[in-house]
């Protein structure tokens, strides 16, 4: 059972996915909450130049001291953007843009001029070839397992580790920087500790997924989980359980139309996205539609009750308290005037007595509320 | 480098190479003004599905066909970046990423359908992931030529337009100019910017040759009419340097290049651009601290003849240094000396060093207590 689990390669591809999925959710969380969804993309970017340099010095590609090499420039890439926005020479933004092409840029050109013949392409650190864990396996208590998925599930658990460790101190950090500095929480060790991990989970999945669409593992679910609630743990636990869907439908999707694994579970975390963006309860566009209609409906209703109680008892009631009176002096459409005609009689408000629209009892306490308060609102 | 400049493929490459980065640079200059550096990068990264989505439909590697493609989705990406800041909690940073992940994610997934159809001009596809100069044709440079007099039309035109809603939108808001279409036409432009200089330097590395230019100009200018020549003018000569130095040594992609030397150049205005570069406000500093030195000096010494009722009052070094709280450098009580201010006396029968107020010093530190209490400072 067991072996046939690590000998099916649909199982260790989505496993993998998984990994990188759950980890990078799991810091992209307090990313996205902190507003440092950006440095997440300066930082897979520049981990080129980390990765080719240390190849340059040490001549391995892959193992601990890759790792540290590529957390440490992501560290360099966040230190150097700051410094360049401290200086206040250019603004943050244009720092980030300036840093991570420039170490890319470097990477690139060291790749081409030093490591022509060797195995890293820089499409490769990019794009990432999931279907390609197997070429690099190694033994594990007689289980042939890729070496990508047994780093990736150490990297998950020291992200684990970490967010639940210090759970209070990031939530804190994340919502209220200056009630954590005033309490000792260090939100500046804090900050760099979880740009640290992020640049740790990058290195470990770029061979996986790619740089960039490593980047919509940490950006959209979390953003998408963001939607969909405010509480934080549920966040978390949302935001992880769409990026494993992301992995396995994009799975499946990739396999059926023969086309980038990575990319389509990419693209998977987008299309999660797009359906919450619209259909979220409350904060969805169709909610907010709704609601604004809504609203806006109930606003006519008591327009409509109010236009009744100015003109009913007087001689000119016949005129004014019928529908095409809405239509000619409010200068409603009939659409319009129906449907909060409509809803006034939903909710017991008006009747239709001989050929006029008359208050209700509860229509005509609603008109007293409406002028009984701005009456109170004048004197 | 005469015979490099004789070939006709050079020439062409070094023409296109200025034209795209000069037209980067004028329209970047915008996108830095406006603190939307980093759109440019998620709307480079967008235009990769376009990318495959012109060749598809032209079924070759049209350029006409893939630049049209690539705006597409680039002001598509940005039109979903407007919905996800207006319409929703998430900031900026979060939609830019989201944007920028998803859509490249798709371009893999486009680019990975494309190549699996096998057809051998697909080839040139990747060329867009990081650029590539050489491949610019002749013919090419017509339609990179005519984008550019558009781009630089449509600025002329709405210049004071532009300008305003760079630099203050509340005001351009008040003064009643249509806001919006205008922050939308200047989007326009950089999607414009990004399809045509996608050839040069690829998505990846679009985003510098947008800001490194600006962010290089911005130090030399006030003007903004002096800021987007000069960013254009960069831009060209990063864009001419890289095609010469790629063609000069083999195995060097345009594009990396092209990215250092604007980096290198942002790195040297931010050392030495007057009034604003780092050594410049170094250097201010000094002089403002050595000026403060002199005055208290001076203040101190007239303090102490005052206090003394003697003008020519020889105060000792001891003096001067409880005064100051520290001893004043020697080469700035020798300066004071050198202009006549203060002169360098014996007082036997004491051996140490004393200075005493001149005439001139005296008028010099009346001066100076004017003009501090004018300014309304502590001295």
């Amino acid at each position: 059972m067991i072996a046939a689990f690590f000998d099916s390669i649909p199982a260790m591809i989505l496993l993998t996915g998984a990994l990188v999925g759950s980890s990078a959710a799991l810091l992209g969380s307090f990313l996205v909450l902190r507003g440092n969804s950006m440095l997440t993309d300066a930082i897979s970017h520049s981990i080129v130049f980390g990765i080719i340099l240390v190849w340059l010095l040490t001549r391995e590609i892959a193992g601990p001291v890759q790792v540290i090499g590529a957390a440490l420039t992501g560290i360099l890439t966040v230190v150097l953007t700051e410094l360049l926005a401290r200086s206040k020479l250019v603004r943050m933004d244009a720092a980030i843009g300036l840093v991570f092409p420039a170490l890319f840029a470097a990477g690139v050109l060291l790749i081409s001029l030093h490591a022509r013949d060797v195995h890293i392409h820089v499409e490769s650190v990019l794009l990432g070839e999931i279907g390609f864990v197997w070429l690099n396996t190694v033994t594990l208590g007689g289980h042939v397992i890729p070496v990508s998925v047994v780093t990736l599930a150490i990297v998950l658990a020291v992200n684990l580790g970490f967010v639940l460790a210090f759970w209070k101190e990031l939530k804190l950090a994340s919502f209220d920087p200056g009630l954590a500095a005033a309490l000792g929480f260090l939100p500046g060790a804090l900050h760099y500790a979880l740009l640290s991990l992020t640049s740790i989970t990058a290195v470990a999945s770029f061979e996986a997924v790619g740089a960039v669409l490593f980047i919509a593992f940490v950006i959209v679910p979390p953003a998408t989980a963001y939607l969909l609630t405010r509480r934080l743990w549920l966040m978390v636990l949302i935001a992880i359980a769409l990026a494993l869907a992301a992995c396995v439908a994009g799975y499946l999707l990739a396999e059926r139309l023969d086309v980038s694994i990575g990319g389509m579970m990419a693209s998977m975390t987008g299309v999660w996205f797009a359906l919450a963006l619209l259909f979220a309860p409350e904060r969805g566009l169709v909610a907010q539609a709704l609601s604004a209609r809504s609203a806006r409906l109930d606003h006519d209703c008591r327009a409509l009750v109010a236009h009744l109680f100015t003109h009913q008892a007087t001689d000119r009631a016949a005129e004014e308290n019928t529908r095409s009176a809405l239509n000619t002096h409010l200068r409603w459409s009939e659409a319009r005037a129906d449907a909060a005609i409509l809803r006034a009689h939903d909710r017991d408000l008006i009747e239709r007595r001989d050929g006029l629209l008359t208050l209700r009892p509860k229509g005509s306490a609603v008109a007293e509320a409406i002028f009984g308060r701005r009456e109170s609102a004048g004197r | 480098m005469a015979e490099l400049l004789s070939s006709g493929i050079v020439q062409t490459v070094l023409m296109g190479a200025a034209l795209l980065g000069a037209i980067s640079g004028m329209l970047g200059a915008f996108a830095v003004l406006r603190r939307q550096s980093l759109l440019g990068d998620a709307l480079a990264h967008a235009a990769l599905p376009g990318v495959c989505l012109g060749f598809l439909i032209a079924g070759a590697r049209d350029l006409g066909a893939i630049m049209a493609g690539a705006f597409f989705t680039g002001a598509l990406a940005a039109l979903v970046m407007m919905l996800i800041t207006r319409r929703t909690a998430l900031k900026t940073d979060a939609a830019l990423g989201i944007v920028l992940s998803v859509f490249f994610a798709m371009g893999i997934v486009l680019l990975t359908h494309v190549q699996g159809q096998g057809r051998t001009a697909s080839a040139g596809l990747e060329t867009f992931l990081f650029g590539q100069a050489a491949a610019i044709l002749r013919a090419d440079l017509w339609i990179m030529g005519g984008v550019g007099l558009a781009a630089l039309g449509v600025v002329l035109a709405l210049w004071k337009e532009f300008k305003l809603v760079s630099f203050d939108p509340d005001f351009a808001r008040a003064n009643g100019l249509p806001v919006l279409p205008l922050e939308a036409a200047l989007t326009v432009l950089v999607a414009l910017a990004i399809v045509v200089g996608l050839q040069l330097v690829g998505v990846v590395l679009m985003v510098a040759l947008l800001i490194a230019p600006a962010a290089a100009a911005r130090q030399w200018t006030r003007s903004l009419g002096a800021m987007v020549a000069l960013s254009a003018l960069i831009g060209a000569a990063s864009g001419a340097g890289g095609a010469l130095v790629s063609a000069a040594q083999r195995g060097l992609a345009t594009g990396p290049v092209v990215v250092l030397i604007a980096t290198g150049v942002v790195l040297i205005s931010l050392a030495i651009a007057p009034e604003r570069g780092l050594l410049w406000q170094a250097l201010a500093a000094r002089r403002a601290r050595a000026r403060i030195s002199d005055r208290r000096v001076l203040a101190t010494l007239q303090g102490l003849a005052a206090a003394h009722d003697d003008t020519h009052y020889p105060a000792e070094r001891g003096m001067l240094k409880t005064a100051l709280g520290a001893m004043p450098r020697s080469t700035r009580l020798e300066g004071l000396e050198a202009r006549g201010l203060i002169r360098s006396v014996t007082h036997p029968p004491e051996t140490t060093p004393h200075w005493e107020l001149t005439s001139a010093g005296h008028r010099e530190a009346d001066r100076l207590a004017r003009k501090t209490r004018a300014e309304g400072q502590d001295p």
